[in-house]
């Protein structure tokens, strides 16, 4: 699918899966649709034609059914090794290596909070930067997100990352990414919360790990001083 | 109110003994052909409610900030309440009463040959149920804080919390007329399979009963199974709302993934409660206007009661990543697909119905021939969504929407329609206007695809669901997307489509006046030459149907048997003995 960005690592598995059942699922819709055309237009009434007595219960017509069946199921199996793989690929795997970095991302009504590592690359230390609505991620690394919310059900979606994930209250729940292309995303709430449901995009900016040190700096600069004048 | 009419019945029955008054004719019957309509006006009004609201919300999404004729400048949680009660106002208030209710009442004793319900007053019961239910539904959009807008699927903590939804009594409202007309279902759908399985025609087996009738069966067999969860927790919604129990609430100890599994549990076998019937009207249209019997009328039966056993295993799929273990994701995908099988059956088992057949096209054959079409989309579209991975992009985008508007257009109105104007002329004795016929048809399935083609598009492009307004979204304002239209012209494109086809409407209402205002009853008590018991009774049927109870000697799809056509006719009613 070129109709939108792909800009993360499994955005492209997730298309791949979505192209492969547009095909067998266009073979079907057209081929069925092909043939109900045809029958209504070659079996209008005629004068002088009368219908034929078929009731289905004879044994070719039976034969024909199983056949359809069959295949409607091998179909059926290609879609969902294709559905699974990726899902597993998307939401059952985490990436272990050094390098991957975890944010924190919390729902509320109606924004977006993101907690990230500063420049020592973990959590829950001093040089953590918080932000509202800006999402500050590199280029090319893998990401653990940690997803929460702190009023009601909303969803974490990045359409350019092909990422979704209801935050619910009460539970974290942690998943991946990896961004491939730099640039600004849209993120969108994607679950009813309320009447400011509309009212939360926020941006994911994926920077080039020279930007992001310099994000970073202006950050803990800002921390600092902040600190200072405490 | 109850009690008013109680008093007013009584008064009535001293004045004329001999003529039923106004409301004992037409509020306090026990006649299942006047509950039928009693559900059947009921529901088409409740429709004009839903149709206006779609029409105020989609004019907000294409022209947003509009000052909307008839309605004026929609608000964030206006916007987001006519959304919600569109959604519950055309399953539960339209779908349910016109397609299971309306019909079911109407035609069960008709098709199986007797003179009313088991429990007609069960049945009274059922409706006026179902009226205070609408009746505390509408009330809902004009009390404090106004309606409910946590979208009818009412997920808490949204749904539970009033500091969170801001609409106290609204929501409460809500939650007690969805329950209200689950009571109404209940006391609906015992009657009706209690009847189709009790009172038949002597000589009528199992095999010899008319498909619309068993697919309501069915269907009031399906919602009964499934509705038990949801009830409970409906009543645990209620206490979290107003006795501030913790059911759903993390703080408390609840859970709010527990709503979830209890609603989908009932929601996605109510989608097969209310295809079932819409399904089985088309079944009795496309044989009596092809002149064929139902290919494979066994087979079809078995599918249908496969599909309503496979349809209580799928219901996480709307889940995939509501944050479930995601291991569940697997089961769930592949229970899913399963469900293509049947569907896809009873697909190809309707269109080899039309193989070699003698078809005329008249008003009722393309209502359900459109059905056919319209439902493949809605159908295919599905696979999409039913397999995990490729639902991580599609989950909660317009392509559901257009998804399931593909399945519940066609089912709720199509199928209405073809029901309608099938049978018509056995309701009122009078035959509709076929020019005006098909041009309400044309007016109403040309706008719908253009109403909701555009959609899928839109949501291929990631745009979200109930999103009131997209101008702060950069990338769901893109320009040229589509044939040098760009998402905005789209918007506009599907909002201009369903003001012309809620424009339509009117020339079905117009055929309506007209047929009502006809002196003479054209119809006939069989005018298609079908084989059902219903088109015995005279039409319209009299108090007790039939003048004669009648006995079954066949099933209801002989049509073109050889034996029949050499003595020149190609029907063979099931009351015929010879």
């Amino acid at each position: 699918m070129d109709w939108i960005v792909h800009a993360s690592t499994y955005a492209d598995s997730v298309d791949n899966a979505i192209l492969l059942i547009t095909w067998l699922v266009g073979f079907w819709f057209f081929l069925t649709l092909g043939i109900f055309f045809w029958l209504i237009i070659r079996y209008r009434a005629k004068p002088g034609v009368d219908a034929q007595y078929l009731t289905g219960g004879e044994a070719q017509p039976k034969k024909f059914i199983t056949w359809i069946h069959m295949l409607v199921l091998v179909c059926d199996v290609f879609i969902v090794v294709a559905a699974i793989r990726v899902w597993v690929e998307v939401k059952q795997t985490l990436p272990e290596t050094p390098e991957t970095q975890t944010v924190r991302v919390i729902g509320q009504q109606w924004a977006w909070s993101f907690v990230h590592p500063g420049p020592d690359g973990q959590l829950d230390t001093p040089d953590d930067i918080k932000t509202v609505d800006d999402l500050h991620i590199e280029v090319d690394r893998p990401y653990i997100y940690e997803l929460t919310s702190r009023d009601v059900m909303h969803s974490f979606s990045v359409i350019s990352f092909r990422l979704k994930q209801d935050a619910v209250p009460g539970r974290v729940i942690t998943g991946w990414f990896q961004a491939t292309k730099a640039g600004d995303y849209m993120i969108q709430c994607a679950e009813m919360c309320g009447i400011g449901h509309g009212l939360m995009p926020a941006t994911v900016h994926v920077e080039t790990p020279e930007q992001h040190a310099a994000w970073q700096a202006s950050q803990s600069g800002g921390a600092m001083l902040a600190q200072a004048g405490r | 109110m109850a009690t008013a009419e109680v008093t007013h019945d009584a008064h009535d029955d001293h004045g004329h003994h001999a003529d039923a008054g106004f409301v004992k004719k037409y509020l306090w019957s026990t006649d299942h052909k006047m509950i039928a309509m009693q559900y059947l006006v009921t529901g088409m009004a409740m429709a004009l409610i839903g149709g206006f609201f779609a029409y105020v919300f989609r004019m907000q999404l294409a022209f947003p900030g509009v000052d909307v004729p008839g309605f004026g400048i929609v608000s964030p949680a206006e916007y987001n309440a006519l959304v919600t009660n569109h959604g519950t106002i055309m399953i539960f208030w339209v779908a349910m009463p016109v397609l299971i209710a309306a019909f079911g009442n109407f035609l069960i004793p008709l098709m199986i040959g007797c003179d009313d319900m088991v429990f007609p007053k069960i049945n009274r019961l059922s409706y006026q149920v179902f009226l205070l239910s609408a009746i505390v539904l509408v009330s809902s959009f004009f009390v404090q804080g106004g309606g409910f807008g946590g979208a009818w699927t009412a997920y808490p903590p949204l749904s539970a919390v009033s500091a969170y939804n801001l609409t106290p009594l609204g929501s409460t409202l809500w939650v007690v007329a969805v329950a209200l007309e689950f009571v109404a279902f209940l006391l609906g759908g015992i009657n009706f399979i209690t009847t189709a399985m009790n009172s038949r025609a002597p000589g009528m087996r199992l095999y010899d009963i008319p498909m619309a009738v068993w697919m309501i069966v069915v269907a009031s067999i399906l919602f009964m199974a499934s509705v038990g969860p949801l009830i409970a927790g409906a009543i645990m919604l209620i206490f979290d709302q107003t006795l501030h129990t913790g059911f759903f609430d993390p703080a408390k100890g609840g859970d709010p993934v527990l709503w979830q599994h209890l609603f989908w549990f009932f929601g996605h076998p109510e989608v097969y409660v209310v295809l079932l019937p819409a399904l089985g009207f088309v079944a009795e249209i496309i044989t009596t206007f092809s002149r064929k019997p139902l290919f494979a009328y066994r087979t079809v039966l078995y599918t249908v009661f496969g599909t309503g056993i496979l349809s209580f295993t799928v219901w996480a799929h709307h889940q995939f990543i509501s944050g479930i273990d995601p291991r569940m994701a697997h089961i769930f995908t592949i229970t899913t697909l399963l469900i293509s099988v049947p569907i896809a059956e009873m697909m190809f088992v309707y269109i080899a119905t039309l193989y070699r057949g003698s078809i005329t096209l008249t008003t009722p054959m393309l209502w359900a021939l459109a059905f056919l079409g319209e439902f493949l989309i809605g159908g295919v579209t599905g696979i999409f969504l039913g397999a995990s991975g490729p639902d991580i992009f599609y989950h909660d985008t317009y392509f559901v929407l257009a998804h399931f508007h593909y399945t519940f257009f066609p089912i709720a109105i199509i199928g209405s329609f073809a029901g309608l104007t099938y049978w018509w002329p056995k309701i009122t004795g009078k035959m509709m206007n076929e020019t005006l016929g098909k041009i309400h048809f044309w007016g109403t399935v040309i706008p719908f695809n253009l109403i909701f083609l555009p959609l899928f598009v839109l949501g291929q492009l990631g745009q979200h669901r109930r999103i009131y307004s997209y101008e702060g979204f950069g990338e769901l304002m893109r320009d040229d997307v589509l044939l040098g239209m760009g998402m905005q012209d789209l918007r506009i494109l599907a909002t201009t489509a369903l003001v012309v086809m809620l424009a339509f409407q009117f020339v079905f209402f117009l055929n309506v006046f007209l047929t009502l205002r006809k002196k003479e009853k054209d119809a006939g008590s069989n005018p298609y030459d079908a084989n059902s018991l219903e088109w015995l009774a005279p039409s319209p049927p009299g108090h007790g149907n039939f003048a004669e109870l009648p006995t079954v000697y066949r099933g209801p799809y002989e049509y073109s048997h050889p034996d029949r056509k050499a003595k020149g006719t190609d029907f063979w009613p099931q009351w015929e003995k010879e």
